[in-house]
């Protein structure tokens, strides 16, 4: 599961303590989900399942989702005091103990809100540091948050990935993954395609301009 | 990817004219950067390890819990005897980076955020009485990232996987191997001392009262780097394990899978179910779950 790419992830990373899953993978789960919603959130929900309620507290895994929430990164000495700098930054927050079923004991789930623009975010801390986002608004996705990945939110028809791939191709834009789920056959469908490098905003104009695409987000890398 | 086994970082580290060359070699075949980025990045990850231990040394760090904090400043303020400074020093270093840790300060996952303090302690005080360059750390370091990287390929380096012999046990090894490589042993030498701490602490549970990275984690790196210095002696004195590293790896990965998962972090087993630990459990409210309430208005008082 875990990918071994660096001597970097045996002699690392740096990180702010006590825990890679339940402290820094939390800071990476948080700023994925802020990425996702595309803003700093103004009011966030955090539910939070398994390990990461029973065992949380300890392991500051609530101040690490904030600090992710800011944008912060896990070596970020601010961490621990994530919760006065979501105060200031205007974010309100709560948090509630939630059931995601059969997941991975590390999970929370994010209802993010800015700006008119919200989100739901599911998500587990795999061990290590490595995350897995695993669904957006109900849609099934794989995001790991080692590369830039581009969303594409879509009507199921006939020629619409190639479309899609192709624009990403003009714009110079190799794909390094990619996923397609939908809700049925000719209704809302989601692309993930993951990229070595992160699509320009160019591009993602152009793809959010095809017909049948309704919006796309660009989630960082984290 | 990593060296898949010791073997072949051996045959790689002839060709490339030392361990901690043959790991470089790799790193940057595998992430495409230059030598000076690659070594550039190495000493910064030595400038956090410092700062760790020099946080932790002041003595007035504290958990978020409660339960760990100021044991590096006694060992630093205790009397060594005939044991000379260098062995009580390292054990300091060791709880400081482990106390920092639980702290919500900033380390040095080497290999996981529990036993980041055994690399460090044994690395920074060998270097320091050898009045070693950075340089010389540096590539200590990468030889201990070179062997922490064969046994994730051939085991784990998750207590939750392997138990703590995973976390404790592969930092000695990586930590043994360092001392080894800072006081000029040569490359069977570095495999026997990884050798000699691994065998030791084979079969180490992973038991974490009140399922935090505190007790016992913050003073088993003092005990992992007892036993990486123990480990380093044998190797340098040119004692050689009968057993080769390759072999011991998976042993240690084989005895992982056999251990129940009582006593794999999930702290249903070990410390954490004697009756102090569950006392404490209780105590810290461990078993009163995140989410309950909203976060405090004043976070102040909740972790210092």
């Amino acid at each position: 599961m875990a990918r071994q790419r660096s001597v970097f992830d045996v002699v690392g990373p740096v990180m702010v303590g006590p825990s890679s899953s339940h402290t820094a993978g939390a800071v990476r789960l948080g700023a994925l989900a802020a990425s996702i919603l595309g803003a700093c959130p103004t009011r966030a929900h955090i539910g939070l399942h398994g390990s990461f309620a029973s065992t949380g507290r300890g392991h500051g895994t609530d101040l690490a989702l904030v600090a992710g929430l800011l944008g912060m990164r896990p070596d970020d000495a601010r961490i621990p005091h994530s919760f006065d700098h979501a105060r200031h930054a205007g974010l309100h927050l709560t948090f509630d103990v939630v059931d995601l079923g059969e997941v991975h004991p590390n999970s929370a789930r994010f209802d993010l809100e800015a700006e008119g623009r919200s989100v739901e975010v599911c998500g587990s801390s795999l061990g290590g540091g490595d995350v897995a986002v695993w669904s957006i608004d109900g849609f099934d996705v794989e995001i790991d948050g080692e590369l830039p990945v581009l969303l594409v939110d879509h009507e199921d028809r006939l020629g619409e990935i190639a479309a899609v791939t192709g624009l990403l191709a003009q714009g110079g834009f190799n794909i390094a993954r990619m996923r397609v789920s939908r809700e049925s056959r000719g209704a809302r469908a989601l692309m993930l395609i993951e990229t070595d490098i992160a699509v320009d905003e160019e591009t993602r104009r152009r793809v959010e301009a095809l017909p049948g695409v309704s919006s796309t987000r660009c989630v960082q890398a984290v | 990817m990593a060296y898949g086994s010791f073997a072949e970082l051996l045959q790689a580290a002839s060709s490339n004219g030392s361990l901690a060359s043959a790991v470089v070699a790799r790193e940057m075949e595998e992430t495409g950067r230059s030598e000076a980025d690659v070594r550039s990045r190495m000493r910064d990850t030595l400038i956090v390890m410092r700062e760790a231990i020099a946080s932790g040394l002041t003595g007035s760090v504290r958990s978020r819990s409660g339960l760990v904090g100021g044991d590096a400043a006694l060992l630093t303020g205790h009397d060594p005897g005939p044991l000379g400074p260098v062995f009580t020093h390292s054990l300091a270093a060791a709880v400081a980076t482990g106390e920092v840790n639980a702290a919500m300060g900033r380390i040095v996952a080497a290999p996981t955020g529990g036993a980041s303090g055994v690399l460090p302690a044994v690395l920074i005080t060998i270097g320091d009485a050898l009045a070693a360059t950075d340089e010389d750390l540096v590539d200590a370091l990468f030889v201990a990232a070179g062997i922490g990287g064969v046994i994730a390929a051939r085991a784990t380096l998750s207590g939750a996987v392997g138990g703590c012999q995973a976390e404790i046990g592969s930092g000695a090894a990586m930590a043994a191997t360092a001392a080894v490589t800072l006081r000029g042993g040569d490359a069977e030498a570095t495999g026997h001392a990884a050798s000699f701490a691994l065998q030791g602490l084979m079969g180490l549970v992973c038991d974490p009262v009140a399922g935090l990275v505190e007790v016992p984690c913050v003073h088993r790196n003092a005990t992992g780097t007892a036993v990486a210095l123990a480990a380093a002696e044998m190797a340098l004195a040119g004692i050689a394990f009968p057993v080769p590293l390759d072999e011991v790896i998976d042993a240690l990965a084989h005895v992982g899978r056999s251990l129940p998962p009582s006593l794999r972090e999930t702290s249903s087993g070990g410390l954490a179910v004697t009756p102090t630990g569950r006392r404490l459990a209780c105590a810290l409210g461990a078993t009163e779950p995140l989410g309950a309430t909203e976060p405090a208005g004043d976070s102040d008082g909740r972790h210092d």
